[in-house]
């Protein structure tokens, strides 16, 4: 233990740790801007500048360890100059239009100008413009750059794709897409861990409100949105709602009074996608010398996209089965459309998602059909949803927990836990072992693959008698150090589920940010499984309308009805 | 009333001396990697407050110049305004009145000359391909990459196994550079900022003076693969560790009685005491390297023979080929080279020139070698005869005080003509004509004769010290290719294109440079190999770097290594120079800006564990 004064406080604290960790954890709070634990400790921004007594100029807190006797004071006079100046600086490089910005309200600069209370601009606006393709999901703003670097760090060392770097020298320094490339061929895997990471509004996913607010005022369409398993553990936090109180039957509400003709759930589609990939995988089970293992989900398309452009060879070890989004918007236009008597195209399909990279999914030319058109046709993030909730200034405390539309709503605890890492694989498992023995397992058989941390959970369960190795990992650094292990033979397995964000979908880059607080993904997937816990049914196979979709429409499971909804070619797009 | 006053700098003026010092060793410290045409607008601006104001060009133009500079970096700029700037220059260049703006001019032109490419990728693309990639000097200073703000760290800990343990990780020769490595990583030292450069080898020669003996690391598990290495030099050697640590098994060829290459058959026992040299050299052979002495790899059948018995071949065969001077009577009996008087002290076989005149002909650090070692030898009298002037001599300055202070006597601005010799062939002396320093040819200023008579200089022995050629022809003979000085042509890889399998470095394919380079070449080919056949073995030293501890920068004088009095050394061979105290040690370890850590450091590039 070392021992140190902080501001008069006697305090102790592990050795090594910084002077911020110090005084964090003793209650002193010293205000930080670029600082993101354990992945950016760099005092670039100097927000975090203080006074040691006996040295004549400030220290970063965020990056300077400890010592035995050090006196430090946190916000002496000195120290607050410095920090004034600085941040006059950083918004001197800063656009800010705060009421049109889409981070207003949790953006970390306006808090600390905020803090600070600044009250005029002392340097002369220094802003620089640069170019970017406003289609892509994924939108740099070099205006509201403030070069904290996190977005290069967030890349390179959560997921190891490094497509961020600095550019350019001296006075001239940001950040931009490395070796100069175009984003469109920087294999991004538009996760969004850059955007959710981003403490200010350079980074953003690419807003399609407008289109969606377009598309819901033309009568001649039926209006229908489906929502993703983790948006429910998420979509309350910034409308005031206890967890408890954000249920989806209530975000169901939201949705007709924003207006919607139906509510539907991609839960449904979850279910469907087990159905679908379990029974892939017991077939490919089955002609194990005709295949490569291990046999990899399919759902995440930041993963997909990784694989594609990090080991392409390894394509054909993906799942063939759709992400439960397409499949979701396949069913919508055929089944839906036929049960409701209308032509798919009159049908207009918007997904709520926790996701960025699901935006880019739904424009995949394997993704639409002639007779269908495009099966989804506008993907919202969770955070768009809930502006559209404050902008119709609906009473989200007041709204009834009225039931989801059928015939595309019910999902079992099976395809809720999709939404946390662990939960596809978990979910496959307890159908397959359905599929291959005609009983059902203890539900929680299986959890040895939940929980994110740093590497990958592995488990070896029993199938009557076949030995299932599993492995899961989120977070697409994990993903690749798992992969090399696979590659280099230090580890076989037959199933891996593998999610781009750490946590999984709870965690991902469409989900709201939240100030100082990037580990959301830790509460948001408990509440995922305590919906799976409190669901009667928690098996995907006894989902009843994904029972009625076989009989009625889709015969079983690999039929060739489904192969053509609900099955694709991962090969059939490319990533430039 | 007075009418006249002694001229004195009014505060302001001492200011702004003091600002103009400042801005020199900043731009000493200055590493090239930032955006050019930022500098070059730094550059115009800083000119432009130098102008007197008289003259249209220089007063005008300057600021012109610099307000179109500014506008391409904004991103406003196009095409024509390369054309404009460029010929805005060539007018000023052409037209001001003084140095302040034609000087000023010429710059530009050569910056719109030199790179024109940034220009146009700034106005088009709105891109600048510049960015901050060599975040500690030290380190992107070193060809090795020494970690070299972790063994300053380890050094003010007093951890001087750790340290030792640390620069082997890139080089594993640290006593050896520790006492004469020329030390590139000071150039740009950032403390050049606030003060003086860190004397960085000083603190290694601490380190190692002080580490006793350190074991190699553990060599990894066998892979059953060899490699002939070609030379026992510094290049070589440092090959054949990494590979031993790697787990390959290799046998060095060594031509000679001793290894160390240029270490031992180059540089005296003075600068590099053999028994110092035999530290590194102990260690290294401690990973299991196979040694043939004595066994000169000198014709294509050997080679071939070689390349069938093992599954690569590093060639670092160096450069120990005299080169002659081209003068009539060369061949006169006195007459010798610097390679063979330094080769023979290498084998213990030292001259007596007790009583002799000696001549020395050049101006690099082998000149300078001889020189102080024709003094201990006994020399009545020793004079360098050079060219040029002292200022351009390509020797280390402390080289060439070291040298004046033994007593030797360096004859600038001096030709050979002819050499004189007596009837019985033997050495008379060397006939010189006088020059004088004149115009700049190829970047220097270059000699012309100074129209006075030939004279001649009597000596007793001649050594020829104007650098060495490389022994190459079997190597050419066997199909490598060679270029007409004599140099293995391998790329920045050691990789030789039309070779597979075949590896070259140091010396012998750049032409006559640093120990460190050598031993860069040694690291870099000791990797390519690996790959080449189908490894990744990492190399790590496994030690941890202390934190931070100092934080104030006050200025500090640099300790400097002290030398043994002049008038002692130069009668013998014994090591001249005396390393720190453990109170300068720390003092000067403590004075290290920790880059690694501070700027750029610990961001991106302050530190690589393994390579």
């Amino acid at each position: 233990m070392v021992n140190l004064v902080i501001n008069s406080k006697h305090i102790s604290v592990k050795e090594g740790s910084t002077i911020l960790e110090a005084a964090t954890e003793n209650g002193i709070q010293i205000p930080t801007l670029c600082y993101l634990k354990d992945i950016n400790e760099i005092g670039a921004c100097r927000i975090c500048v203080v006074e040691i007594k006996g040295i004549d100029r400030l220290v970063a807190a965020c990056n300077t360890p400890v010592e035995e006797d050090m006196v430090v004071y946190t916000h002496s006079p000195r120290v607050m100059t410095a920090r004034k100046v600085t941040l006059e600086l950083i918004l001197a490089e800063h656009n800010y239009t705060c009421p049109t910005c889409t981070r207003s309200g949790n953006c970390e600069l306006q808090s600390l100008s905020e803090e600070f209370g600044l009250t005029a601009e002392t340097f002369k606006k220094r802003i620089v413009k640069m170019d970017w393709d406003e289609n892509f999901p994924l939108i740099r703003d070099n205006e509201k750059c403030i070069k904290c670097m996190r977005c290069i760090q967030v890349c390179d060392k959560v997921q190891s794709l490094s497509v961020w770097d600095i550019a350019g020298t001296g006075t001239w320094t940001t950040v931009n897409v490395a070796n100069g490339k175009d984003i469109k061929k920087a294999n991004c895997a538009i996760c969004g861990q850059c955007i959710t990471n981003c403490p200010v509004g350079a980074l953003q996913a690419r807003h399609d409100k407008e289109s969606v607010y377009q598309a819901l005022s033309d009568n001649n369409k039926v209006k229908v949105v489906s929502v993703a398993p983790a948006v429910r553990a998420a979509w309350g936090e910034q409308l005031g709602l206890e967890p408890e109180e954000a249920t989806m039957q209530k975000m169901g509400e939201a949705l007709r009074q924003v207006g919607f003709d139906y509510v539907f759930d991609t839960n449904f589609s979850a279910d469907l996608t087990i159905m679908e990939e379990g029974s892939e995988f017991l077939d490919r089970l089955a002609n194990k010398n005709k295949n490569k293992f291990p046999m990899f989900t399919s759902c995440c398309p930041g993963w997909v996209r990784f694989l594609k452009s990090q080991y392409p060879d390894m394509v054909p070890q993906l799942s063939t089965a759709k992400s439960p989004q397409q499949m979701f918007g396949a069913i919508t236009k055929s089944y839906f459309a036929e049960k409701i008597g209308r032509d798919p195209k009159d049908i207009v399909l918007v997904s709520v998602m926790p996701c960025v990279a699901k935006k880019m999914e739904c424009s995949y030319e394997t993704m639409k059909d002639e007779q269908r058109g495009q099966d989804v046709d506008f993907v919202l993030t969770t955070r768009e949803f809930v502006k559209m909730v404050k902008a119709a200034n609906i009473n989200v405390k007041e709204l009834e927990d009225k039931p989801l539309d059928d015939p595309l709503c019910a999902g079992t605890g099976a395809a809720v836990i999709f939404g946390a890492t662990g939960g596809v694989m978990e979910a496959a498992l307890r159908s397959a072992y359905f599929l291959a023995t005609g009983k059902n397992p203890d539900a929680d058989a299986f959890k040895a693959v939940r929980g994110y941390h740093d590497g990958w959970n592995e488990a070896e369960f029993d199938i009557e008698g076949t030995k299932v190795r599993c492995a899961v990992a989120s977070g697409l650094g994990n993903a690749r150090k798992l992969i090399q292990a696979i590659r280099a033979g230090e580890v076989k397995y037959d199933f891996v589920e593998v999610m781009a964000c750490p946590g999984g979908c709870v965690g991902g880059g469409g989900q709201p940010i939240h100030l100082h607080h990037n580990k959301m993904y830790e509460v948001r997937g408990e509440r995922l499984r305590k919906l799976d816990y409190t669901n009667p049914i928690r098996f995907s196979h006894e989902n009843p309308q994904i029972k009625t979709l076989y009989s009625e429409f889709l015969g079983e499971p690999l039929s060739e009805k489904a192969h053509h909804l609900l099955h694709t070619d991962h090969n059939g797009w490319s990533m430039k | 009333m007075a009418r006249q006053k002694i001229q004195s700098l009014t505060p302001v003026e001492e200011t702004v001396d003091e600002i103009y010092r400042e801005l020199g060793s900043r731009v000493n410290a200055a590493m090239t990697n930032a955006c050019p045409i930022d500098v070059a607008l730094g550059f115009v601006r800083l000119c432009q407050s130098q102008s007197c104001g008289k003259c249209t060009p220089c007063r005008s133009g300057l600021g012109q110049l610099a307000t179109l500079i500014k506008r391409v970096l904004d991103g406003y700029g196009d095409m024509s305004d390369i054309d404009l700037i460029e010929r805005t220059a060539q007018s000023i260049y052409l037209s001001a009145d003084c140095a302040i703006g034609y000087e000023a001019a010429n710059m530009v032109r050569l910056c719109v000359k030199g790179f024109r490419e940034d220009f146009e990728s700034h106005i088009n693309q709105g891109k600048c391909s510049y960015f901050f990639n060599r975040p500690v000097p030290c380190v992107s200073r070193c060809p090795a990459n020494v970690d070299i703000p972790g063994y300053i760290a380890l050094a003010a800990e007093g951890r001087h196994a750790d340290a030792v343990r640390l620069i082997r990780k890139d080089n594993p020769f640290p006593t050896a550079c520790a006492l004469i490595c020329e030390h590139p990583c000071e150039n740009n030292c950032r403390r050049q900022m606030i003060d003086d450069s860190i004397n960085i080898r000083g603190i290694k020669r601490y380190v190692c003076d002080n580490a006793g003996v350190v074991p190699a690391p553990e060599c990894m598990p066998s892979t059953g693969k060899k490699i002939a290495i070609i030379g026992g030099g510094p290049a070589g050697l440092t090959c054949a560790y990494f590979l031993q640590l790697m787990g390959h098994q290799t046998t060095v060829f060594e031509g000679k009685e001793n290894l160390g290459g240029m270490l031992r058959y180059g540089i005296p026992n003075y600068r590099l005491p053999r028994e110092r040299l035999q530290e590194d050299i102990d260690c290294i052979l401690s990973t299991g390297v196979d040694v043939k002495l004595n066994t000169k790899i000198d014709s294509p059948e050997e080679i071939a023979k070689l390349k069938e018995s093992y599954d690569a071949i590093f060639v670092s065969i160096g450069a120990h080929k005299d080169r002659k001077v081209g003068l009539e009577n060369e061949d006169a009996e006195g007459v010798i080279s610097a390679v063979d008087l330094l080769k023979a002290i290498g084998d213990d076989q030292y001259p007596d020139y007790s009583g002799k005149e000696v001549l020395v002909i050049g101006g690099g650090n082998v000149a300078m070698d001889c020189t102080r070692t024709a003094v201990r030898a006994g020399a009545k009298q020793v004079s360098v005869v050079y060219r040029r002037r002292i200022a351009d001599m390509t020797a280390l300055q402390e080289e060439i005080f070291g040298a004046q202070a033994e007593g030797a006597e360096i004859l600038e601005l001096v030709s050979p003509t002819r050499i004189e010799k007596d009837e019985n062939g033997k050495l008379k002396g060397l006939w010189v004509k006088q020059q004088m320093i004149g115009r700049y040819k190829q970047g220097r200023p270059a000699p012309t004769d100074g129209g006075e008579k030939e004279y001649m200089i009597p000596c007793d022995i001649l050594v020829v010290a104007i650098g060495q050629g490389i022994e190459s022809e079997p190597f050419a003979e066997f199909g490598l290719p060679v270029q007409g000085s004599g140099k293995i042509d391998a790329d920045d890889y050691t990789i030789i294109q039309q070779q597979p399998g075949i590896f070259s470095g140091g010396d012998c394919s750049t032409g006559p440079a640093t120990v460190i380079r050598a031993i860069a070449a040694g690291k870099t080919a000791a990797a390519n190999i690996d790959e080449y056949l189908g490894f990744e073995h990492l190399i790590e030293s496994g030690v941890d770097i202390p934190p931070v501890t100092t934080y104030n920068r006050n200025h500090c004088g640099r300790v400097n290594l002290r030398e043994r009095e002049a008038v002692v050394r130069n009668k013998n061979f014994e090591p001249f120079e005396y390393g720190m105290t453990d109170k300068e040690a720390l003092q000067e370890a403590k004075r290290c800006l920790r880059c690694d850590h501070f700027g750029f450091g610990c961001f991106r590039g302050g530190r690589n564990f393994k390579w």
